[in-house]
């Protein structure tokens, strides 16, 4: 068992007058690609957003590289080295491709070597580099935005339902990536609707239902046992072979 | 991959300025000439119109990317429209000498000190009204409103306090009095040097917009300040630097404006805000481009009917607003949000 | 009875009736408590701002959105009075044409502005109706062969108002019943019908929808109320109250002219009452307005004597803020202290002391 590089420790959020999490506890282990999986609504995107401090836990803790960062600022956050696609994105549309990563890049440029390697993930954004983000279709803005992400070494990508609406082709696209991002060491927590990206991705899984998490293991536990797929995520045999 | 790839690629996308709002600015101009007659009295209204133009965007600039950048809409702005305009008293009493020496460089110095002062003491009254009056109000429209209203008032009598409750005239400093003869069109001097101010601010903002780190973190605050927090960067400073800039800018205007009138009143601030209001409605809520565009129509259109239709002159913002909200409700450059 | 004039809603708070009573009284006595013109200016003035103000409440207080426009309705209802008197003599017919299309144009006006600018956002509103109010104020002083201009209109009202009119041949307790006071009293029963009614239109369910949007938009919206209509009528109704106020006024100082209806100073004033009396209570309106118009006629006064104290003792700077022209600076500092600590203003400090 590797050491766990992110760890909510009974965290409770609320949102306005709404309880959303109750009591949330799971572990990232480092180098590893954890899944969060459960139906909509279950609290995943709640989840990631309080791990970055955008909604705040009203109990738990967040400890992340053995740091509690559950008081800690959005910004300070992502400087103790997080990065966060969000599931709307969040790229900026007037901005053009290079200024988005630009932006990205806190050390100041791009770092040429590493910009190769994300040409070669995403092609698109090599070609449309002096466009606006906006301009981009559904596909190329979700490449942009976890570019964003990587555009320097961080050491935890929270990526929130990346396939979404996106075409089988680029989908696979996204998943060729991830595996790449992988086997570059990366340690990764990544939401997911779409099953079978899931499967073929995840390290560990973490199923969440009503605020809850109501399992935790390996990935391919999960990936063979359909009596637990059904019972948990209400997934039918049919709806992914 | 490489079929992935390769559908990407069959999408072009293609990149649009949106010329049409920037080539109103030319057609207004264009429709004045046959309607005014005279070209020498066309070119006088023209250049009236781009200074009094220039003066309305530095004006207005700081309070839409306020509003754009935190969503905080300052009813008080022209606080700092007013006391900039006083706070040139404090260089043009000692040095009365300098406004009226024939003495070019001493002209000019004074007048850039005045900016100076106004645009120190602006930032300064800035980075207060930010902490004391609008910091407790974040995401709060309703008391928004109300307390900057508030705060304006006291601001304002804080003006009769210091400096007196009578309006003040100044003066011109001596090289820039009268006017520019070009054939027939007279055009007065100061006109032109607002212009040129101006344009010279104008430039540098759109410079520091688009090709420095702060200025591409103020249009993606614009766009999404989530977003920016999330990439590490603490949102609140970019926020106070950009109110304390808008202050100074708009203590910069008041400057010019003051210099435009000739007279100080307590409450200038107070009735151009109208009309920075409408100028940055117009411009679209955020957009700095807009801004400027809508500086310039408004200007052109008071100044073109003030000369045709001096009734109507008067009404002609409210006018113009209302046609452009209703060929664009969002404004001319709509800022893409969230 | 009681109840159902008050509409159920009582001030709840022992010093709170207390006041309201102090005023009500004093408001239906007035000639007969404070003999002369001075004071029966000042009571009419307060009968009239009270319906402004509460009318800006129903805005502002109950339905959470801010008009800068409050004014221009105030002025079509002034106007309205003034040129149909003016132009066809003091007669009770024009009077009522005039009253009439005044309130039809104000409440038309209300629901443009509201239709064209409420389904945006509260701010947007805002910034729209100063914009308008500005026009429509630069308008009325430059029409001049409508509306007189600067100047405004003078006019005399209808006989039975006039100072020279006397109903009885006696003095009825020592006073004259003269037809200015007799007008004052219509004005004060007008007044005090139109402030009833509005507590009654905030406590109805119309009410309490615009106070349910007001606390959350997207729930109100969601539970089935269309939100910009419930808004639009709000602005109407609301401008119909001003209207009616700015017609009493008129009819009062038998002028109107663009500076006591139209500026942006009353709309300022206006604002100040709301928030320090007391946003979202009607009864906030009537003691804001009341407080507001005995310092404005009052205040200066203590405070020219105490900045000659000063000046007298020698002090600096102090003389300069206690002028008595600065009274309007107190005031300000009062209103940005009651946003920030006490919103619900004076009614909602007397309230809670109950507690």
């Amino acid at each position: 068992m590797s050491d766990a590089l992110l760890r909510l420790e009974g965290v409770n959020t609320h949102i306005g007058r709404y309880h959303i999490l109750h009591g949330v506890d799971f572990t990232v282990p480092r180098g590893q690609l954890t899944m969060l999986l459960g139906r909509n609504g279950a609290g995943k995107t709640t989840s990631l957003r309080t791990v970055m401090g955008l909604w705040r836990a009203s109990k738990g803790r967040v400890i992340f590289d053995g740091q509690d960062i559950t008081q800690l600022s959005t910004p300070e956050i992502a400087q103790a080295g997080i990065a966060y696609v969000p599931e709307n994105m969040g790229i900026f549309a007037d901005l053009t491709v290079r200024e988005n990563l630009l932006l990205a890049a806190r050390q100041g440029d791009l770092d040429t070597a590493r910009l190769k390697w994300i040409f070669g993930l995403f092609p698109a954004l090599e070609k449309f580099w002096s466009l606006a983000a906006g301009s981009l279709s559904g596909g190329q803005k979700q490449m942009l935005s976890i570019a964003r992400a990587i555009v320097e070494p961080r050491k935890l990508l929270l990526i929130d339902e990346p396939t979404k609406g996106l075409a089988p082709a680029i989908i696979m696209n996204m998943i060729e990536a991830f595996r790449e991002l992988k086997r570059s060491g990366a340690t990764i927590l990544l939401v997911e609707q779409n099953f079978t990206a899931a499967k073929l991705l995840g390290d560990s899984v973490a199923v969440m239902d009503d605020g809850r998490i109501v399992h935790r293991g390996a990935m391919a536990e999960l990936a063979e046992d359909t009596n637990l797929q059904q019972r948990l995520l209400g997934l039918s045999m049919d709806a992914h072979q | 991959m490489s079929t992935a790839a390769a559908s990407a690629d069959f999408t072009l996308p293609k990149v649009k300025t949106d010329w049409l709002p920037i080539l109103l600015v030319p057609a207004f101009m264009l429709a004045a000439l046959p309607l005014v007659g005279d070209p020498s009295t066309w070119v006088t209204l023209t250049v009236a119109a781009l200074a009094m133009g220039m003066m309305i965007f530095l004006m207005a600039s700081g309070l839409t990317l306020v509003f754009g950048l935190m969503d905080v809409l300052n009813f008080g702005h022209g606080v700092f429209i007013s006391f900039g305009a006083y706070v040139s008293l404090i260089v043009l009493v000692p040095l009365a000498d300098w406004v009226e020496a024939h003495n070019v460089w001493l002209n000019i110095s004074v007048l850039l000190l005045c900016v100076l002062a106004a645009m120190l003491v602006t930032g300064a009254l800035g980075w207060a009204f930010e902490r004391v009056v609008i910091r407790p109000v974040y995401g709060m429209h309703l008391k928004q409103i109300l307390i900057t209203m508030g705060g304006m008032i006291v601001a304002e009598q804080m003006i009769h306090v210091i400096w007196g409750a009578s309006p003040i005239p100044i003066k011109l400093p001596e090289t820039f009095r009268g006017a520019f003869v070009l054939g027939d069109a007279a055009m007065e001097k100061y006109r032109v040097i607002a212009v040129v101010l101006g344009l010279t601010v104008f430039g540098a903002m759109y410079a520091v917009l688009n090709r420095t780190k702060i200025g591409l973190l103020i249009r993606a605050g614009v766009e999404n300040p989530e977003m920016v927090e999330a990439l590490g960067y603490r949102i609140r400073r970019l926020f106070v630097g950009v109110f304390i800039a808008g202050s100074a800018l708009a203590g910069l205007g008041g400057v010019l404006w003051a210099f435009y009138r000739q007279t100080l009143t307590a409450g200038m601030g107070m009735e151009v805000n109208v009309l920075i209001f409408i100028v940055i409605i117009i411009g679209g809520l955020g957009s700095v481009g807009g801004c400027f565009v809508g500086s310039l129509l408004v200007a052109l259109i008071a100044n073109y009917t003030g000369f045709l239709a001096p009734k109507l002159a008067l009404i002609s913002n409210i006018l113009l607003m209302v046609l452009i909200l209703l060929w664009r409700p969002q404004g001319l450059f709509p800022v893409a949000k969230r | 009875m009681l109840h159902s004039l008050l509409s159920g809603d009582y001030p709840r708070s022992r010093p709170l009736a207390a006041i309201l009573l102090i005023i009500l009284i004093g408001l239906a006595l007035t000639p007969f408590l404070f003999p002369g013109s001075q004071p029966l200016n000042t009571a009419a003035k307060v009968c009239i701002f009270i319906i402004l103000v509460a009318s800006y409440d129903l805005l502002l207080g109950y339905t959470g959105i801010v008009s800068f426009a409050h004014t221009m309705f105030y002025g079509i209802g002034g106007y309205g009075v003034a040129i149909a008197l003016h132009s066809a003599g003091p007669h009770w017919g024009p009077l009522a044409l005039g009253a009439l299309s005044a309130l039809v144009l104000a409440i038309l006006l209300a629901l443009v502005i509201g239709l064209f600018s409420l389904r945006v956002r509260a701010i947007f509103f805002a910034m729209i109706t100063l914009a308008v109010a500005s026009a429509f104020a630069v308008l009325a002083s430059q029409l001049s062969d409508i509306t007189g201009g600067e100047d405004g209109l003078s006019f005399r009202g209808p006989a039975l108002l006039r100072r020279s009119f006397q109903l009885f041949e006696e003095p009825v307790f020592g006073i004259d019943i003269t037809g200015k006071v007799l007008g004052y009293y219509l004005l004060f029963f007008i007044a005090l019908g139109l402030f009833l009614l509005a507590l009654r239109v905030v406590n109805s369910p119309f009410g309490r929808v615009l106070q349910a949007i007001r606390e959350n938009e997207f729930r109100a919206e969601a539970l089935g109320y269309r939100v910009v209509v419930y808004r639009s009528l709000a602005n109407c109704l609301s401008a119909g109250m001003a209207a009616c106020a700015g017609m009493l006024t008129a009819l009062w100082n038998d002028y109107t002219n663009p500076d006591t209806t139209l500026s942006f100073a009353i709309m300022i004033d206006i604002l100040l009452m709301v928030v320090i009396g007391g946003m979202g209570t009607l009864y906030g309106a009537a003691i804001g307005a009341t407080l507001f118009i005995i310092a404005q006629n009052y205040l200066q006064v203590l405070m020219g004597q105490l900045s000659e104290a000063l000046s007298a003792a020698g002090i600096p700077l102090l003389p300069l803020l206690f002028h008595a022209d600065r009274w309007f600076l107190w005031l300000g500092i009062l209103f940005v202290l009651s946003v920030y600590f006490f919103p619900t203003g004076i009614v909602g400090k007397l309230r809670s002391l109950r507690k």
